[in-house]
C-alpha cells in the first residue's frame, strides 16, 4: 500500500466519529431510497404481472338487474375485448365459534370453467360445483382457521344457508380487501365468497340476469367512451355508473400505495443526500484548511494536483462507502419490515419482496456521487493551494469593524461574547449553512409530529364528532322508515336513526365524479356532518354539502349549481345548489337531507341503513337476533372499526415518529458535532491562550458552546417554517380520493421539535467541550498552527 | 568547481514581489546567482532578507515576478504547474525548519511518501539507515525527538537520490547538539553523493562548513565568500 493511502486510512481513523455522523445521515437516504424504490418497483411489477396473467378487468359496472341478452351488445362496444357478467351480493355470515357477525361479498362462479376475467388463483381444493359449496379467499380462510370441508352459515338475501368450503383462492380484484363501511382490512370479519352461478341466481332472484359486469379493453381503446356506451346500455336496467380501475377499491389502494412509495423515493432521499453533501463539504473544507502544511509538503515532494485532489475525494468516498454499507443493511431490514406489513394488508400471490440488485447499485452510486459533489470544492481547494503558500501558516482571518460592533460596544458585551458574534459575522455563509442544517433537523421533527395531531383530529372528527353510532345495520334493499320500529325492538338497541346511500355522478361542466351521496335527517345525532367550525351542520332542502376535496376536484364553490345524476333511488338527474363545504378525511363525501331527498324523489320516507346505539351487554343477543332477521345485508360495528383503526395508526405513528426523531437527532449531531469540532480545531490556539490568560474552563468552553447554541437557537424559526412547509407537502402528497391527512400543527409540535434539536445540539457540543477540558495547553501553543 | 558544465542553478535578475493589497513587499530585488554541482552553499541573512523566497523559486514551489531561473538546461521561469511538479518529483529534495512530517505516518511511511512516486528511489529503510535511524523506523513523529524528526525529513529528502537538496533552516528548531548531528548528516550526503546542497540559515556559525557562503540583505545578494578551509559540523561554534 502506498504511503499516501496509509495516510488516508489513518486520517479517517482520526475522523471516524465525524465521518460516522455523516455516514449515518447518508445511510438514511440510501435506506429510504432502497426501501421506497425497491418496494415501489416490486409492488408495481408484481401488480402489473398479476393483472396481466389473471386478466384483471379495466372497466366495471354494477347494475340492479340486467338481462343476460344484453351481454352480446356490451361485447360489441367498440374497444371491448372481453366482457363478463356475474351475480353478486352482500351476505351476513355466522362463523362457528364466533359471536360477532362477519360479512361476505358473494360472487357467482361461472358454470363449467373458470371466469374469463379477474381469474382467481386456486390455492387449495376446488372451485364450487355442488349446491352449498363455496370457494373463499385465502386470507379469510386463514384468518378464521378454515380448512377444506369446514362449514359456516350465511344469511344470503334473507335466507339462512349452510355453506361448505370447497376451495380457497386469491383474486386480482381483491388484493386489498375492505368490507363495506370499514376503515381497515379485517380478514376475519370480511371475506370474498364464490358460489355456483345457478345458486347465486336463485338466491338473489337473478335467473337469466346479472348485476355486475367487468370489461377488458383493447390497447388504445378510449375508456371514457366505453364507459359512456356502457352507461347508456345499462341505464334502463339500473346501472349504477361504470368506472375504471381508478374507482375499483382494491386497485385504488394498491395504486395509492405505489404512488406514495414513488413520492417517498423521489422526495425524501435527495434531502438526506443534500444534507450529507453539505456536511461532507463542511468537514472536508476544514480538513483541507487544517492540512495546508501537509498538502504543501506533498506538493513539494512532487505529488500532482490531481493525486492530491483524489486523496481528499477518497477520504470522502470512505465516508460514503460506510454510509452506503449501513444504508444497505438498514434498507434491507426496513424493506423486510415493509414487506411484512404489505403481506398483512395486500394479498398478492407471489409478491417478490426482493430489492433488485440494480437498485442497490443505483442507491450506492447516488450516495457516492453526492458525497463526491460535497467534497469537490474542498478537493479543488487542495489542488489550488500554491505549494509555497501551503508551507507557511495561514494569515489570521481579516476581521473588520461592522455596524454591529457599535451595537456590541453599547451593550458592553464580554470579550468572549464578542468573539462568538464576530466569528458568526466573519463567516456568514458557514453560519447560514449550519443554521440551515440545524433548521432541517427541526423541520424533520415537525414534519413527523404533525401526523400525530392529524390522526388525532381524524379520529376525533370521524368517531367522536361524525360517526357516533355503535353499529350500522345494512338492509338488502331500501326499506320504509316505518321499519325503524322493528329495529328499535331488537335486543340492546337504545337509539336508531335512518340513513340512505345513493350512488351518483356529480357534474360541473366537464368535471364529473362518481360518489356515494349520504342522506340523513336534519338534527341527526348518531351520524352527523361537521362543518369547518366544528359544529354539526345540516344540508338545507334542495342543497348539497360537499367535502372540500370533492369540491376542489369539481372546481365548484358554495352557491354554485351542481348537476346530480342519481344512479339509485329514482335514478333522476337534479340540479342542486352547493350549500356548504365540509372538511373531511375519508372518501369524497356528499350530503343531503333525507326528507328533502324523498320529497324530490316523490316517495315516502325510506332508508338503506339504520344507525343504532347498542347496549354493549346485549351485543351477543343482538347478533343472534340479526342472524334470523330477513332483509338484512350486514352489520358494521363501529367500535371494532375504531379500535382496529386506532391500533394500526398508533402503531405506525409511533414507528414513524421514532424514526423521524432519530433522523433529526442524527442530522443535528452531524451538523452540531462537526461544526463544533471544526471550530475547536480552528480555535484551539485561541482558546488555549484564553486559558493561559486565566479564563476558566467554563468561560472558554462558553465560546465554543455559545457559538453552536446561538446558531441552533437562531435556526429554530427557520426550522419551523421549513417544517410547516414539509408537513404541508407531506399532507398534500398523502391526499388521495380515499383519504386525506389534514395539516395540524400546534405550538406543542414546534416546541417539541426545537427541544429535541436544541438538546441534541447541546449534547454534541458538550462532547466536543470535553476536548477543551482535556486540552494540553503547552502542546497546543507549541504547534505551528 | 567552476565552469558552465557543472552549473546546476542560474538566475538572472530574479525578482519577487508580494502584493498584499495594501503594501508591496520586494522579497527578491534582482538576484543573479549561480550554484554548482556538488557544492554545499549556505545562504545567510536576517529573516525577511529573501533567502527563503529564493529557495522556494529554485525548488519550483513558487514563480518569480520577474527575471529568469534555470535548473541545468531547463528554464523554470515560466514552467506550468504540472511540469514544475514533475521537476520537484524527479530532481529536488526538501528539508524544512519544522520537519513537516505527516503525523499520521511512521518514519518509514513518511519516507515512502517519496519513494512511492520518485523514478529511481532507494529503499526507505536504507535512507533511514543513512541518517542513523534504523532503530526508530516504525515510530511515529510524535514519538521522535526534534533531531530525529529532522533526520527522518532528511532521509525523506535523499531517498529519491535528488540532484539538489534544499534545506530551509534545517537546524532552526533544534538545540546545538542535535543541530550538529543534523548538519553531520547533510555534510555526509554532500560528501558521499555529491548532491548539490543549499542550506538557508541565520546562524552565522554554520557558514564555516560551506564551500561558499552567500549573504543576503533586503532581497539582494550582499556578498559571496568562498571558504578555503571548511570546518566539520562538530567543530562549529554554535
Amino acid at each position: 500500500m502506498q504511503a499516501i493511502d496509509i495516510k488516508l486510512l489513518r486520517d479517517f481513523q482520526r475522523l471516524w466519529l465525524q465521518g460516522l455522523a455523516i455516514a449515518m445521515v447518508l445511510a438514511c437516504g440510501v435506506a429510504i431510497l432502497l426501501t421506497a424504490f425497491g418496494m415501489h418497483t416490486a409492488l408495481e411489477d408484481t401488480r402489473d404481472a398479476y393483472y396481466e396473467r389473471n386478466r384483471f378487468a379495466e372497466v366495471f359496472v354494477d347494475t340492479r338487474r340486467a338481462p343476460d341478452r344484453l351481454l352480446p351488445e356490451i361485447r360489441e362496444i367498440e374497444g371491448v375485448v372481453a366482457a363478463e357478467a356475474r351475480v353478486q351480493g352482500i351476505a351476513m355470515l355466522d362463523l362457528p365459534g364466533q359471536t360477532d357477525l362477519a360479512m361476505g361479498q358473494m360472487l357467482s362462479w361461472p358454470e363449467g370453467g373458470e371466469p374469463l376475467l379477474n381469474v382467481p388463483i386456486l390455492r387449495t381444493g376446488l372451485p364450487p360445483e355442488q349446491p352449498g359449496e363455496v370457494m373463499v379467499t385465502t386470507a379469510f380462510a386463514e384468518a378464521n382457521g378454515f380448512d377444506i370441508g369446514d362449514q359456516f352459515h350465511a344469511n344470503i338475501n334473507g335466507q339462512r344457508r349452510q355453506l361448505t368450503i370447497s376451495g380457497t383462492a386469491r383474486s386480482p380484484e381483491f388484493i386489498y380487501t375492505i368490507g363495506p363501511g370499514a376503515l381497515m382490512p379485517d380478514n376475519a370479519g370480511f371475506g370474498i365468497i364464490w358460489m355456483t352461478e345457478a345458486e347465486m341466481q336463485a338466491a338473489y332472484d337473478m335467473a337469466g340476469a346479472f348485476n355486475h359486469v367487468a370489461l377488458r379493453l383493447m390497447p388504445g381503446a378510449v375508456e371514457e367512451d366505453v364507459i359512456d356506451r356502457l352507461d347508456t346500455l345499462l341505464d334502463p336496467y339500473g346501472g349504477l355508473g361504470a368506472y375504471g380501475r381508478d374507482g375499483q377499491i382494491s386497485d385504488s389502494f394498491v395504486a395509492t400505495e405505489i404512488d406514495q412509495l414513488r413520492g417517498m423515493a423521489t422526495v425524501v432521499p435527495p434531502i438526506f443526500f443534500a444534507i450529507s453533501a453539505f456536511l461532507v463539504g463542511m468537514v472536508m473544507s476544514r480538513i483541507v484548511a487544517l492540512d495546508r502544511a501537509e498538502i504543501g509538503l506533498l506538493k513539494a515532494l512532487g505529488y500532482f494536483d490531481l493525486e492530491i485532489s483524489l486523496h481528499y475525494l477518497l477520504l470522502a468516498a470512505l465516508i460514503a462507502v460506510i454510509g452506503v454499507a449501513i444504508g444497505w443493511g438498514g434498507g434491507t431490514l426496513l424493506a423486510r419490515g415493509m414487506a411484512r406489513q404489505y403481506a398483512e394488508f395486500f394479498d398478492f400471490p407471489y409478491l417478490i419482496f426482493r430489492v433488485p440488485a440494480w437498485i442497490y447499485a443505483m442507491s450506492g452510486l447516488a450516495a457516492l456521487l453526492t458525497t463526491m459533489i460535497g467534497a469537490l470544492r474542498a478537493a479543488l481547494m487542495a489542488a489550488r493551494l500554491a505549494p509555497a503558500v501551503a508551507m507557511q501558516p495561514p494569515t489570521p482571518p481579516v476581521f473588520r469593524k461592522t455596524i454591529l460592533d457599535r451595537g456590541m460596544a453599547v451593550l458592553r458585551l464580554k470579550q468572549t461574547t464578542i468573539m462568538v458574534l464576530r466569528s458568526l459575522i466573519r463567516w456568514p455563509v458557514r453560519s447560514a449553512l449550519t443554521m440551515l442544517g440545524l433548521g432541517a433537523a427541526t423541520s424533520a421533527v415537525i414534519a413527523s409530529g404533525f401526523m400525530f395531531g392529524a390522526l388525532e383530529r381524524i379520529i376525533d372528527l370521524a368517531f367522536n364528532q361524525s360517526y357516533r353510532q355503535d353499529a350500522v345495520i345494512l338492509f338488502a334493499e331500501e326499506r320504509p322508515v316505518s321499519a325503524l320500529a322493528d329495529v328499535m325492538a331488537l335486543p340492546g338497541v337504545m337509539q336508531v336513526e335512518p340513513q340512505q346511500f345513493h350512488a351518483a355522478i356529480l357534474r360541473n361542466g366537464p368535471r364529473e365524479k362518481r360518489v356515494s351521496i349520504e342522506a340523513r335527517p336534519a338534527g341527526a345525532e348518531l351520524s352527523r356532518v361537521i362543518g369547518a367550525d366544528g359544529t354539526a351542520i345540516d344540508p338545507p332542502p334542495g342543497g348539497i354539502l360537499l367535502s372540500d376535496r370533492l369540491a376542489e376536484q369539481l372546481e365548484i364553490g358554495v352557491g354554485d349549481m351542481l348537476e346530480v345524476e342519481f344512479r339509485t333511488g329514482r335514478r333522476e338527474t337534479h340540479e342542486m345548489v352547493v350549500s356548504g363545504l365540509v372538511e373531511q378525511y375519508f372518501g369524497l363525501g356528499a350530503y343531503v337531507e333525507i326528507g328533502a331527498l324523498d320529497a324530490m324523489f316523490r316517495r315516502g320516507p325510506q332508508m338503506s341503513v339504520a344507525n343504532v346505539l347498542v347496549d354493549e351487554a346485549e351485543l351477543p343477543a343482538l347478533h343472534a337476533a340479526l342472524q334470523d332477521t330477513p332483509m338484512l345485508a350486514g352489520l358494521i360495528e363501529m367500535n371494532e372499526n375504531r379500535q382496529s383503526f386506532q391500533d394500526t395508526i398508533s402503531e405506525n405513528v409511533t414507528v414513524v415518529n421514532t424514526v423521524y426523531a432519530a433522523i433529526a437527532i442524527l442530522i443535528t449531531v452531524g451538523v452540531a458535532y462537526n461544526g463544533a469540532r471544526i471550530q475547536l480545531s480552528e480555535r484551539a490556539r485561541e482558546l488555549a491562550s484564553l486559558r493561559i490568560l486565566g479564563f476558566t474552563r467554563a468561560e472558554v468552553s462558553g465560546v465554543l458552546v455559545g457559538e453552536t447554541m446561538l446558531l441552533a437557537v437562531l435556526a429554530q424559526p427557520l426550522g419551523w417554517v421549513m417544517g410547516a412547509w414539509i408537513a404541508q407537502a407531506l399532507s398534500n402528497s398523502f391526499t388521495s380520493d380515499l383519504y386525506a391527512i389534514p395539516l395540524v400543527l400546534a405550538p406543542a409540535n414546534f416546541a417539541w421539535a426545537s427541544l429535541v434539536v436544541l438538546a441534541a445540539s447541546l449534547a454534541s457540543v458538550l462532547i466536543v467541550r470535553r476536548r477543551i477540558d482535556r486540552m494540553d495547553l503547552v502542546a497546543v501553543m507549541k504547534t505551528r498552527e | 568547481m567552476t565552469g558552465p558544465a557543472q552549473r546546476v542553478f542560474r538566475t538572472e535578475g530574479l525578482t519577487k514581489v508580494y502584493d498584499t493589497g495594501e503594501v508591496q513587499v520586494h522579497a527578491l530585488a534582482g538576484v543573479d546567482l549561480e550554484l554548482y554541482t556538488g557544492e554545499l552553499s549556505v545562504l545567510l541573512g536576517a529573516s525577511g532578507s529573501g533567502k527563503s523566497t529564493l529557495l522556494n523559486i529554485l525548488g519550483g514551489l513558487d514563480h518569480a515576478t520577474d527575471g529568469r531561473v534555470w535548473f541545468r538546461e531547463l528554464e523554470l521561469t515560466d514552467l506550468p504547474d504540472r511540469a514544475l511538479t514533475r521537476y520537484r518529483r524527479d530532481h529536488v529534495g526538501f528539508v524544512f525548519q519544522f520537519y513537516n512530517l505527516v503525523p499520521s505516518l511512521s518514519a518509514r511511511e513518511n519516507v515512502q511518501l517519496v519513494t512511492d512516486v520518485a523514478p529511481d528511489p532507494m529503499d526507505a529503510a536504507e535512507a533511514l539507515e543513512m541518517v542513523g535511524l534504523s532503530h526508530r523506523i516504525d515510530h511515529f513523529p510524535a514519538e521522535l525527538s526534534g533531531g530525529e524528526q529532522q533526520r527522518v525529513a532528511i532521509a525523506r529528502a535523499i531517498a529519491k537520490r535528488p540532484e539538489v537538496l534544499l534545506c530551509d533552516e534545517p537546524t532552526g528548531a533544534l538545540d546545538s547538539k542535535t543541530g550538529v548531528a543534523v548538519l553531520e548528516v547533510l555534510k555526509q550526503i554532500n560528501d558521499e553523493f555529491g548532491t548539490t546542497t543549499v542550506v538557508i540559515t541565520h546562524n552565522a556559525g554554520i557558514r564555516a562548513m560551506a564551500h561558499r557562503v552567500i549573504r543576503f540583505a533586503d532581497g539582494k545578494i550582499a556578498g559571496v565568500e568562498v571558504n578555503e578551509t571548511r570546518l566539520a559540523p562538530h567543530d562549529i561554534s554554535w
